[in-house]
């Protein structure tokens, strides 16, 4: 693998070192019994943890390097921490143990939730922008060329969010979303949506941000997708970096596993 | 299988020196308060647009809109009249109940909403702080600019209602209590300067405090109801509170009390300020919390900067 042997000539965009996640759930399921009042302010007397809080140990000791240029799909099943391991590289979760160093800010794909449904498409694209942290003249700049790219006609733009058909709605979250380039690019499962002309439109307009990116992350559960789009591949399987490498290889490895 | 090319082989550089030779940064790293500054200057205009979107979409859904931003106050202040003013005659040594009340009420439902709204700005707004990066402090700072555009309405009300109570008769005024227009009104732009400070601080605590702690936001009803009642929004404190001993002083002095009689004596002119203990002066005291509580609240908040969203 020549990527983990720290070719010189290659700049890295994020280096994993060693990273641990560990996060408390609070109201995880437990016996019955524990779950009063009576109990509950014992604990809370006695200064005793609530033993509805559990202790998730999601990422076990993850390293790599992600170089300029890659394109990389991380893979592995439900629950196995692929997202989690895509948000501490975000910088919104913190590392128990070990780091994460990142060129910029790493982003994920998505503005979803700072987008409100009683706002016009208009608005909305407006606060979008901002959530990602656009100034208001690169918004004004930005404007035409995200509501062609979803294309929503000009009259449904002038209507609140909530009237659109959900395709309607998926296509406009993706392009405002596409429209802020990144140093390092996650895209977690944003790519499913819309009818099949806009998923390859979004996909070579990955393509695009990947070649303006340094790095990008495609988490997905699609692989003829991770080998279309990506040179290099992870493979998570219990927070545990079971492989990396050729994006080709280890989804075959994967998938002769899974059978 | 190649499953043997874990990673735990460290052939290459060290991590983090491989990191620092390039220039790479910790991702969860808390900026430094200056940056955190810069940072939230940054994002002005994302500030107040969250904060109009937010206002705009509020009402988005009824037939009468952006009109209930001027009902809901009137209708807040009609049941308090009814409540206290009419069946429970707290109404004893003011002259102008009504705009005594109403300003009371209008102007303790910003503190109240700026608290509430506070505490649940990261807790009730996870999917947001999860998937975007921005100063946390974003979120409870446009949760104070929806209610100041609410109070800003609620002011122009008041422009309105204060002389119209001014010549309704009453029991000892038969010409009515006589407030009116008057200069001294233009000094309501640095009593909501003042209030909007303490505010944002009060916000920005509570939002640290909502978001480490789910069991606090089950308390805020409570609290928020002591401190109502414990205000003189619908009483005067000077005339019930001497029966209180040593409560009276702190009654007094607490924010709540400070801020309505702030508003009360710059707009109504039949007004008793409050008498303060040791002859303090009531804007001294507003600014002294003022500053206290933006200044505390907003190091409180940037300290945990990168716990929030966290699990």
């Amino acid at each position: 693998m020549a990527e983990l042997n720290g070719d010189a000539e290659r700049t890295p965009t994020v280096v994993v070192d060693g990273l641990h996640v560990v996060y408390r759930v609070i109201g995880a399921g437990s016996t019955p019994d524990k779950g009063n009042a009576a109990n509950a302010l014992k604990r809370l007397i006695r200064r005793k943890q609530q033993p509805s809080v559990r202790e998730v140990h999601a990422i076990k000791g993850v390293s790599f390097v992600a170089y300029e240029g890659d394109a990389i799909g991380v893979i592995g099943s439900n629950g196995s921490g692929k997202s989690t391991l895509m948000r501490a590289i975000a910088g919104l979760l913190p590392a128990t143990k070990g780091a994460v160093y990142a060129q910029g800010q790493p982003s994920f794909l998505g503005v979803n939730a700072a987008l409100m449904s009683g706002l016009t498409g208009e608005r909305n694209v407006q606060l979008g922008c901002l959530a990602m942290g656009m100034t208001r003249e690169e918004v004004r700049e930005k404007y035409d060329s995200i509501v062609e790219f979803s294309g929503v006609e000009e009259d449904h733009i002038k209507m609140p969010m909530r009237t659109y058909s959900s395709g309607m709605g998926a296509r406009l979250r993706f392009s405002i979303a596409a429209a802020k380039s990144h140093d390092v690019l996650i895209v977690d499962e944003a790519l499913a949506t819309g009818d099949r002309d806009f998923r390859k439109k979004s996909e070579n307009k990955i393509k695009e941000m990947r070649a303006e990116a340094g790095t990008v992350f495609l988490v997905s559960h699609s692989m003829k997708q991770i080998s279309r789009t990506c040179n290099r591949a992870i493979w998570i399987d219990k927070g545990v970096l079971r492989m990396d490498g050729d994006a080709d290889a280890v989804v075959k490895s994967y998938l002769t596993e899974s059978s | 299988m190649p499953s043997s090319i874990a990673t735990q082989d460290r052939e290459g550089p060290d991590p983090a020196e491989l990191a620092a030779r390039f220039g790479l940064t910790r991702t969860t790293a808390r900026p430094t308060l200056l940056a955190y500054l810069k940072q939230l200057w940054a994002r002005r205009h994302f500030i107040l647009s969250y904060a109009s979107a937010r206002s705009t979409s509020q009402y988005s859904g009824s037939r009468l809109g952006q009109i209930w931003q001027v009902i809901t106050p009137l209708l807040n202040a009609g049941v308090y009249f009814i409540l206290f003013g009419v069946l429970l005659g707290t109404s004893r040594g003011v002259d102008n109940f009504t705009a005594f009340l109403v300003t009371g009420v209008f102007v303790f439902t910003f503190t109240q909403r700026s608290l509430n709204n506070g505490a649940k700005s990261i807790s009730g707004n996870l999917q947001l702080v999860r998937a975007l990066h921005f100063p946390r402090a974003v979120l409870p700072l446009s949760f104070v600019l929806v209610e100041f555009r609410q109070l800003m309405i609620s002011m122009a009300l008041l422009f309105v209602i204060i002389p119209i109570t001014g010549i309704v008769p009453t029991k000892n005024f038969p010409d009515g209590p006589g407030d009116t227009v008057m200069w001294s009104w233009l000094l309501i732009i640095p009593a909501i300067a003042l209030h909007m400070l303490f505010n944002l601080g009060l916000s920005l605590l509570m939002a640290r405090v909502g978001a480490l702690s789910a069991d606090v936001n089950q308390l805020l009803p409570f609290i928020t109801r002591i401190w109502f009642y414990m205000s003189g929004v619908f009483y005067s404190v000077d005339r019930f509170g001497p029966a209180l001993g040593a409560l009276y002083p702190v009654l007094q002095l607490n924010p709540g009390a400070i801020f309505l009689d702030l508003y009360r004596m710059v707009l109504i002119e039949s007004h008793e300020p409050l008498d303060l203990p040791l002859g303090l002066n009531i804007w001294a005291v507003a600014a002294t919390w003022s500053f206290i509580l933006f200044i505390g609240g907003f190091l409180y908040f940037w300290h945990k900067e990168e716990a929030y969203g966290r699990g």
